[in-house]
């Protein structure tokens, strides 16, 4: 007879990130719930705005996270600018290109880390090395255009802080020419290999109807088919004047999110190469003397989907409402549908799908709610997850028939 | 385009309809009508519930619902006012939109807004050392 | 002590414990270990449990959920244990000192030996960080 058993994991692991705090009831080895506790980063930002100046919130809302760094920031600047008129009118040309650029760049740099990590719970760390050693190039790039790896700095009410120089111009299409190769490798060592296609297929499965009703946004919502993404149905910046395309899979697995990251890449690659081409020469900032009475909306689509921040001023410098909801808010509680009924090795790569950056091992220890003893501990999740990898690359030639 | 349906929809709910730029449309409605427009609004228009959220001003509480409708990548918000500041309370949306569980229970934390009806009203961000009637984005001098 | 301590400098087991960090300190760790630093030649190992470690690493600022956490995981790790505090909130608490939920920095909790700022700070600052750590260690 089956029992029930809680595992308790995090809020620290021993890998990534922002602690979170999971609680899988199991019976056996299908999850049957899961109570997820957040709030090991909340710092109150939203309060703390509210007591900076218009030109330092920027800077503030950069550090809610890291691997965004450029999204907050643009997202709040679009807030205000949609209270001045509109981006598009009072941003110069050759600041749209760039605010674009350095998008773009930045969902490289995420969707590679979030690979890389990927590929760490399935147990093939060779392809956590691989991405993020390439990822290192284009960190480079962020380097030599603001001067910094992470946190750009670059984004002002009225355009941007840092030009990009016609010498570093050819440097970045390099970097990024090479990078296509590496996308094809990772095609090739992902989405072409059975063990993984084997192991993910059909695993963690969001439905069209289930992402609908939980209002999942970004590569989630997009690998369960739902047609979404702001850059081409609210455009900002210059996606409106460049020929991309959006990424839609039906399918909503673990392997569905996968592909379509692989294949985003290679858009942001088309995207990045047609701005340096047509960017034009020109200012990169106007002078905005003040903000008006009023309320502002601005929504980008970062790497992991769409980031919204409201905006409300009273007329002074500083604003006296910021709201900010960022993508994994809406993404994250979709894992009470997705981890349900699955099995507890399967749970580590599922969580990390939706790309929260939460995968939370450390500290796991299994307890018998019987007996009160602990049966598992520590790294066990990935371990389980890793053997189901082994298993399954060992009986692989069972699987290509 | 949407925003005729919508208008068509809620006819007299709307208290008042302002289009602050192309792309992003306000509307006022009054807390009774809440739960009853944004069924409407989710499920029979199919608009998409981005986020809520909630402020202190003079006069109130105010909860600004933010819907999406991705076709025309407009946005709607919807606006209501809480007078009551001693026991401020609001119809959950949560039942409807399972989506909005989180961001409920955070306001409720944030500005101590009682959502009637949600299913699982607990502290989501701050930790349980927290004073209790103690509201971090509520306005001191009020 | 002392002998303990300058036997465990020879491969320094690291746990990282990220406190309300905004991950560019915790990305900036990782990259420490991946080809272009490779920290592992040294014998540097990040592991999944406070009880194998060496070193605590805290990034960020504790808030009161976090707070505890911390307090929890330093009371857990065998002694001698060394803290690397990893970027300018670690340091110091940095814009975040004003917040209503950060209570107190780091050191404040815990004893650090070590600081490293930045925000972030790079690969190499942290490598850095770490070998002078390890030369005051083994002076004592």
């Amino acid at each position: 007879m089956s029992h029930k058993i809680v595992i308790p994991l995090g809020p620290h692991h021993p890998l990534q990130e922002e602690p979170a705090f999971f609680e899988l009831s199991v019976e056996g080895e299908k999850v049957t719930d899961i109570d997820i506790t957040v709030g090991y980063v909340h710092r109150g930002i939203e309060k703390l705005s509210e007591s900076k100046h218009f030109d330092q919130v920027p800077f503030l809302v950069e550090r809610i996270c890291g691997i965004c760094s450029s999204s907050h920031p643009y997202a709040f600047v679009l807030a205000v600018e949609d209270m001045l008129g509109g981006e598009k009118n009072i941003v110069p040309e050759r600041a749209l290109y760039i605010r674009t650029i350095i998008e773009e760049l930045q969902r490289i740099h995420s969707h590679l880390l979030w690979l890389g990590l990927a590929g760490h719970f399935l147990g093939y760390d060779t392809l956590w090395m691989w991405a993020w050693r390439y990822r290192e190039p284009v960190l480079d790039c962020f380097e030599m255009i603001t001067g910094n790896r992470q946190n750009y700095a670059i984004f002002k009410v009225g355009g941007v802080r840092h030009n990009i120089r016609d010498e570093d111009i050819p440097i970045i299409k390099k970097t990024i020419g090479d990078l296509t190769k590496v996308v094809d490798m990772f095609c090739g060592a992902i989405t072409d290999d059975p063990v993984i296609k084997a192991r993910l297929k059909g695993v963690g499965v969001l439905t069209k109807q289930e992402a609908i009703e939980w209002c999942v946004v970004g590569p989630t919502a997009r690998a369960s088919g739902i047609n979404i993404d702001v850059r081409r149905d609210d455009p900002y910046g210059i996606y409106d004047q460049i020929n991309w395309n959006v990424i839609v899979k039906e399918e909503g697995s673990v392997f569905a999110k996968i592909q379509v990251r692989i294949l985003e890449l290679y858009e942001s690659i088309n995207i990045i190469c047609q701005c340096l081409e047509k960017m034009p020469e020109g200012e990169i900032n106007t002078e905005i003397k003040d903000i008006p009475i009023g309320e502002g909306i601005g929504r980008i689509e970062a790497p992991r989907g769409e980031c919204l921040h409201y905006v409300r001023s009273d007329g002074t410098n500083r604003p006296i409402r910021h709201k900010i909801r960022a993508p994994s808010y809406m993404n994250v509680p979709s894992n009470k549908t997705t981890v349900v009924g699955e099995t507890i090795c399967d749970a580590a790569i599922i969580l990390a799908a939706v790309d929260p950056c939460y995968s939370c091992t450390d500290r796991t220890i299994v307890l018998d709610r019987i007996t009160d003893k602990k049966v598992l501990n520590g790294w066990d999740l990935i371990e389980l997850s890793r053997k189901k990898t082994k298993e399954l690359r060992r009986n692989f030639k069972s699987i290509l028939k | 385009m949407k925003a005729e349906a919508i208008k068509e929809r809620l006819k007299d709910r709307i208290v008042n309809w302002c289009k602050h730029s192309e792309r992003r449309i306000y509307i006022t409605i009054s807390p009774k009508d809440v739960k009853e427009v944004i069924s409407s609004l989710f499920g029979d228009l199919h608009l998409r519930f981005i986020t809520a959220s909630g402020q202190h001003i003079q006069g109130g509480l105010e909860i600004l619902y933010h819907f999406s409708f991705d076709q025309t990548g407009e946005i709607f918000s919807l606006r209501v006012l809480i007078k009551n500041e001693k026991k401020p309370e609001i119809e959950s949306i949560t039942p409807v939109i399972k989506g909005a569980e989180w961001i409920e229970r955070e306001i409720w934390e944030m500005l101590g807004i009682n959502f009637v009806g949600h299913p699982n009203l607990k502290r989501l961000l701050l930790s349980d050392e927290w004073p209790e009637g103690k509201y971090p984005l509520r306005q001191k001098d009020s | 002590m002392s002998l303990k301590l300058k036997v465990l400098t020879k491969s320094l087991w690291v746990y990282h414990a990220g406190c309300s960090a905004c991950n560019n300190c915790d990305i900036e760790i990782l990259d420490a270990l991946t080809p272009r630093y490779d920290v592992e030649r040294f014998g540097i190992v990040v592991v999944g449990s406070i009880r194998h470690a060496d070193v605590l690493l805290v990034t960020g600022v504790p808030n009161y959920k976090t707070k505890e956490e911390l307090k929890g995981l330093y009371s857990q790790a065998p002694q001698p244990c060394l803290v690397i505090a990893i970027g300018n909130c670690a340091c110091g608490r940095a814009m975040f000192k004003d917040s209503y939920n950060s209570p107190c920095a780091v050191d404040e909790i815990i004893p650090v030996d070590c600081y490293i700022l930045g925000c972030p700070p790079k690969p190499e600052a942290i490598i850095a960080g770490v070998v002078k750590l390890i030369q005051k260690v083994g002076k004592k």
